[in-house]
């Protein structure tokens, strides 16, 4: 995997010079998922039933704003063509890249989890299992992501045509993802839901990259 | 005869224009007999009534939205692999079809579900996964459309239907996989628990919607071909001087 290295380096570097993407896509998720008892009220055993879906949908869009700028920023100024002319393969620096938006978006985001879940007086079964759930999860969210990101490089209207596109495919993840969580709340095991979460990222991970490959050679082209 | 002989845009386009017309009529013939079937002489059902009747629509619409979908997908891959104008076209002139028969098939169900289930809608995994193949439609639709070159709308949006066609089985199998209000198929392939003439007018509905499907596909490429090849030689020939 000559090029997951570099590219994963180079995006993290990156990432830290300009921490205040990453801090925007926190803010965001704790302001969402700060909105909803607001509007749906403070009752705490609605909050505590809701509290699992909401907190997967909130990490969901978070996840997806910062999406848009995965490739277009290195297509607009040039740096995606010179990548391009690596001789490395391009699965792997895409593997690369995608892995580092992860770290900066959807593992912070997983680690964040918990303390909403707290708010929403979910127990501490329901918040490991609702952690546990966006560590397998939201890679995948990435993964899938970074496919419709790539696929849009150079589209008109940009953002909502990449939710267009992004969001459907999420629902998969969104459906296990919550419903581990729920089965944890209800005293069954989440087991299953994360096993299946499990399969979804192994499969994902082995096969989107060479989708995004072949997207970014579209978009060169 | 050359099979790559119809692969060029402007024959194919003669070629779909003497075809077309048939299928309509196809698709408008075996509509009417499957319609005379279905709502005339298929028999009352034994625990729904006459509210069954819906599935002379809504069957054959949510195979035809899984099928089309499937053909696009095909289409799509033989777009990017052989680099063929025409295939890209073709996947672009199926879409809306695919789309209409989808919200068809989500609509009739709404409306069967009402009076059978005392609901319109459920967020049941056969209905979650149709209404996501719609959503899978308009982004294919959109992302065919947000380009300035029409060929890279082609390519990415080819991109875009194969790896959309993940969900085809989750749709299809998902009345197995997870048990919920939806019920499983009647019909399979080593025999069915359905009254012989309600299969009948079934299966003449969904060769209608086929047939249907092909013309309203082989009419829509005619103008994208049109529309593409707009400044060659052999369209501007067709302009009655």
């Amino acid at each position: 995997m000559s090029g997951f290295g570099w590219a994963f380096a180079r995006d993290l570097t990156l990432a830290l010079r300009h921490p205040g993407g990453t801090m925007l896509t926190l803010a965001f998720f704790v302001l969402v998922a700060s909105l909803f008892p607001l509007g749906v009220g403070a009752d705490p055993q609605l909050l505590a039933r809701i509290g699992p879906g909401v907190i997967w949908v909130c990490a969901l869009l978070s996840a997806f704003l910062s999406l848009a700028s995965l490739f277009a920023d290195d297509f607009a100024d040039g740096t995606l063509e010179q990548m391009m002319l690596s001789p490395d393969p391009v699965f792997a620096w895409v593997s690369g890249k995608i892995a580092a938006h992860w770290m900066v978006s959807g593992l912070p985001l997983t680690l964040l989890s918990p303390l909403l879940g707290l708010q929403y007086g979910l127990s501490s079964g329901t918040l490991v299992a609702l952690a546990a759930a966006l560590l397998l999860g939201t890679p995948v969210l990435s993964l899938l992501g970074g496919a419709c990101a790539a696929l849009s490089l150079g589209a008109r209207g940009g953002g909502t045509l990449l939710a267009l596109l992004a969001l459907p495919l999420f629902v998969p993840v969104l459906i296990f993802g919550a419903g581990a969580a729920e089965a944890a709340a209800n005293g069954l095991g989440a087991a299953p839901h994360l096993s299946l979460l499990g399969a979804m990222l192994l499969v994902s991970a082995v096969a989107v990259p060479f989708a995004v490959a072949a997207a970014i050679r579209i978009a060169l082209d | 005869m050359n099979l790559f002989y119809l692969s060029s845009p402007s024959t194919f386009f003669h070629f779909a224009g003497r075809l077309a017309p048939w299928f309509f009529v196809l698709a408008a013939v075996l509509g009417a007999t499957g319609l005379y079937v279905g709502l005339v002489q298929a028999p009352t059902d034994a625990t729904q009534g006459e509210v069954y009747r819906v599935i002379f629509i809504h069957v054959p619409a949510a195979w035809m939205s899984m099928f089309i979908y499937f053909v696009m997908a095909c289409y799509g891959a033989m777009a990017l692999t052989f680099n063929s104008r025409l295939s890209a076209m073709m996947a672009r002139a199926l879409a809306p079809t695919g789309a209409m028969f989808t919200f068809v098939a989500l609509w009739t169900g709404a409306f069967w579900g009402r009076p059978t289930w005392g609901t319109y809608w459920v967020w049941d995994a056969r209905i979650t996964s149709e209404l996501v193949l719609l959503f899978l439609y308009l982004g294919y639709i959109a992302l065919a459309n947000a380009f300035e070159d029409p060929r890279r709308g082609d390519r990415a949006a080819s991109l875009l239907a194969i790896v959309g066609i993940v969900n085809l089985p989750i749709i299809y199998f998902s009345v197995q996989w997870w048990n919920t209000l939806h019920q499983g198929s009647s019909v399979r392939l080593t025999g069915t628990s359905m009254h012989v003439t309600m299969l009948t007018g079934m299966l003449l509905m969904v060769f209608s919607f086929w047939m249907y499907a092909i013309g309203a596909a082989l009419t829509r490429v005619r103008s994208i071909i049109l529309e593409r090849e707009r400044r060659t030689r052999w369209v501007r020939a067709l302009r009655p001087a």
